[in-house]
């Protein structure tokens, strides 16, 4: 019964999704009032159903109800509730449920808080995004519908949700990843909504921004979540694999990096206005173009969760009207906006050009790895897929490019810098960072070329931020008064550098740094490793909810003092019988200790993998600072009149 | 001119994207799965390898002379070997020769893994290390090689190999071995 409740409330959807697509956009059309102003209520009935729905979803994997196929195949009465619960997107149905409804909360905001905007332009912003709704709608009830019942003959036993995915991590990761993800909806609806329009001026620039940010916000942290998630749980001690599906969400988060710098020059300066809704565009496009190539299986990934062909041709076909559509869209009405701004060579204007191009080309390089298996196979080179290696030719120096111009681009004025004072400017911080740089790897064993690169890249951004800050606050009266009349966003920008900084140190420490070492060790011995000693002291059975164990207990010491205990663990879980490592991890700033139980030896010896890495952590951190600096951005006093 | 070329630019994201769609449609028809065997239509490379459960017995490329037969790559920690084992065992009923190759596998477990689920190979190869895995191009496991009776590879096949799989694709190359 609540099977069918859920998937009616679906079908109702649908058809309310319709009706937000085609009455406002007509409204828009014929300038009618009452037709444009339906959007807002439609938006938010299709909201209540989703959400309907999606409840009643969350309902049968609570209550065990296996007569619903995806139930069945995904939950276990003996798995622990909160997991019941993320397992409603632990798979392929599932997450598109999320997916749309994460797209009706988006649509919904937008509804409200843009009662300042035209309401030509919010007519049409909806319209765009309820047609994205339709194509999500249709396609899960064609192909994919998550209330099917395998009837008559149903499971009284369900087959268990993938133990890769019970994880605290992979609760919170795709909600957080959707919302950045869908969010990027927004962006993109407003570009077309402007290309129909046919205007695009400051004021546009200002009421997308903030959306944009806090869209970026939620893909920065869904990525260094999952990121973050493969380094513990997938125990290979690496946390990033250049993965088709990693690179389908890194892909989006670099276009949109290069659309809210591009923002700015619209917003303040009226320029690159037609580059701004192309990037909007592409933004958008490739969340999409991800969300084929991770579904469709024409790409096989470690993450892939469903591989079904007439998928695939759907998503095509939605790919082909959203994105081939706002394209052709752009090709006739992108070339009336006008931006006739003058700026010379040392203009903030030019250094977020080359920002930009820099972003566009690594997006387009990593698009092309991701891709060239596909392309190779399709002109007949045989199966061959790229590695890391080439991802990491291009994206390590066009990253540490980017690193090097994006502090003076953050300094330099909007049309013209004067030349003298600026050069000025950089000497201190140059031979600082030069300096600091090229000794800090002497601090270590080996002097390595990749530390002192990302250690003075990074000096470099945070010294010449630090500077500008001072230089900023010193002009007033007091510090104090000088750092309280600097601009919010002013700060958002600062702690995103800052954090950039912060995750290129803890990319290339971890890089040239890191020790690993595979081991064989019986219960009582002791080995050393880099001023640690590890002392595997017992292994023991132990007993989860739903899976037993053998734990490890390995007691870590520096100096005759303790460090940490660890307790790795080999999982095999009941109902799938699916072994799993759970490495242990002892974090702190400047280093982890981590430790995955290997495989049984002869006699009571294991195999234990320990690894050693310093400032890891720091990736993370330098995510989170980001993202903060996104959310302080989006605070900005000037995006608040315009709601 | 000048303005024509400007217009033009603007189609340029729609050219590639077309570009892009072309390769996509075209690889939606592909088995991401398929994977040609370099030594197709070789015979099969020189090794010598023990044998499991008899590790003084040495086997070498020479097994494969004679009859046709199959060389199955299996190994305990591949959870698809799991699904695939029974069918074999109903191969080896019908008379059909495999010869198991025990891919990176812990020698141990996997006698224990022969001597629980019934043995549906002649013998098995130990390959501990991958080496001849290597040389054959094994991706993985499980992997089934189709070899002649002058030992020359005819076909691979990538994954479980089912009753479906048998009967409709490998059972007519199997048929034109003999």
């Amino acid at each position: 019964m609540v099977a069918e409740f859920g998937h009616f409330s679906l079908i109702i959807a649908l058809f309310i999704a319709l009706m937000q697509t085609v009455i406002p956009q007509i409204g828009a059309s014929i300038k009618n009032q009452l037709w444009m102003s339906c959007a807002r209520p439609l938006v938010l009935a299709q909201s209540l159903f989703i959400l309907l729905s999606f409840i009643c979803l969350v309902f049968l994997f609570i209550n065990d109800d296996f007569s619903v196929r995806y139930v069945a195949e995904n939950s276990n009465t003996l798995l622990p509730d909160r997991y019941k619960i993320s397992a409603v997107w632990g798979a392929h149905e599932g997450s598109l449920l999320l997916w749309v409804l994460i797209l009706a909360f988006w649509s919904l905001a937008v509804s409200m808080f843009s009662s300042k905007l035209p309401i030509q332009l919010v007519a049409r912003v909806l319209a765009v995004l309820g047609f994205i709704s339709v194509g999500f709608y249709l396609f899960m009830l064609f192909t994919s519908n998550p209330f099917d019942r395998s009837l008559p003959y149903f499971l009284t036993e369900g087959a268990d949700l993938n133990p890769l995915l019970q994880d605290v991590g992979l609760i919170f990761h795709p909600p957080i990843l959707y919302m950045g993800y869908v969010g990027l909806s927004v962006a993109f609806a407003f570009s077309v909504a402007a290309l129909l329009n046919g205007s695009i001026d400051s004021a546009w620039a200002r009421w997308v921004k903030p959306w944009t940010l806090i869209a970026w916000m939620f893909l920065t942290l869904g990525i260094s979540l999952g990121s973050w998630w493969a380094y513990y749980e997938l125990g290979w001690g690496g946390w990033w694999f250049w993965d088709p599906v990693e690179n389908a969400s890194l892909m989006p988060w670099l276009v949109c990096t290069a659309l809210i710098h591009s923002l700015s020059v619209t917003e303040k300066r009226g320029a690159f206005a037609s580059w701004t809704l192309l990037l909007a565009i592409m933004a958008f496009s490739l969340s999409l173009l991800g969300t084929f190539l991770v579904r469709s299986g024409v790409l096989t990934s470690v993450h892939a969760f469903a591989t079904d062909p007439t998928r695939g041709i759907f998503i095509l076909i939605f790919l082909i009207v959203v994105i081939g559509g706002s394209l052709l869209l752009f090709a006739f009405r992108g070339p009336t906006k006008k931006s006739s701004s003058k700026f010379s060579s040392l203009s903030k204007e030019l250094f977020i050009l080359a920002n930009n191009l820099i972003l566009i080309i690594i997006t387009a390089v990593i698009l092309l790895g991701t891709l060239y298996p596909l392309i190779a196979d399709v002109l007949g080179w045989g199966k061959i897929s790229v590695g890391p290696p080439y991802f990491n030719l291009f994206f390590v120096p066009l990253t540490l490019l980017l690193g090097l111009l994006m502090p003076v681009a953050s300094i330099l004025r909007w049309k013209k810098t004067p030349r003298l004072n600026i050069l000025k400017y950089f000497n201190g911080p140059l031979i600082l960072s030069v300096i600091i740089g090229g000794s800090f790897p002497l601090m270590y064993e080996s002097y390595e070329p990749i530390a002192v690169v990302s250690i003075f890249i990074s000096s470099w951004i945070i010294l010449i931020t630090l500077r500008d800050i001072g230089h900023k606050s010193s002009t007033k009266v007091s510090i104090l008064d000088g750092l309280k009349r600097i601009k919010i966003s002013y700060w958002g920008m600062v702690t995103a550098h800052i954090g950039v900084a912060i995750c290129i140190i803890g990319v290339g420490l971890t890089t040239a740094y890191s020790i690993q070492r595979d081991v064989r060790m019986l219960p009582g011995e002791t080995i050393s490793l880099a001023n640690y000693q590890f002392e595997f002291v017992t292994i023991e059975p132990y007993e989860g909810p739903n899976y037993i164990a053998d734990q490890a207990t390995v007691l870590v010491t520096k100096k005759n003092s303790t460090i940490a205990l660890l307790k790795p663990q080999k999982r095999r879980y009941f109902s799938s019988g699916q072994t799993m490592t759970e490495a242990s991890i002892d974090s702190s700033i400047f280093r982890d200790l981590y430790i995955a139980l290997g495989e049984p030896l002869q006699g009571d010896a294991w195999a234990i993998r320990i690894y050693i890495k310093p400032f890891v952590m720091w990736i993370w951190i330098g995510a989170l600072f980001i993202a903060m600096g996104a959310v302080l951005a989006s605070l900005d006093g000037r995006f608040k009149k315009i709601q | 001119m000048v303005q024509l070329v400007n217009k033009l630019k603007f189609f340029l994201p729609l050219t590639i994207f077309t570009g892009i769609t072309f390769f996509l449609i075209v690889a939606l028809d592909r088995d991401p799965n398929y994977m040609p065997s370099t030594l197709l239509d070789r015979p099969v490379p020189a090794f010598s390898l023990s044998v499991l459960g008899n590790e003084s017995e040495f086997i070498d490329e020479k097994i494969f002379m004679g009859e046709p037969s199959l060389l199955n790559v299996w190994a305990t920690w591949c959870f698809s070997c799991r699904i695939e084992h029974p069918f074999l065992h109903q191969l080896s009923l019908q008379g059909i020769r495999i010869i198991g190759l025990n891919y990176k596998d812990n020698t141990f477990k996997a006698k224990n893994w022969l001597d629980e689920k019934k043995d549906p190979y002649i013998l098995s190869l130990v390959d501990q290390k991958g080496i001849f895995a290597m040389d054959l191009g094994v991706f993985g496991a499980p992997e089934t090689y189709m070899i002649d009776s002058r030992g020359i590879i005819r076909h691979k096949h990538v994954g479980i190999i089912d009753d479906l799989v048998w009967s409709e694709s490998l059972m007519p190359i199997w048929k034109s071995l003999k």
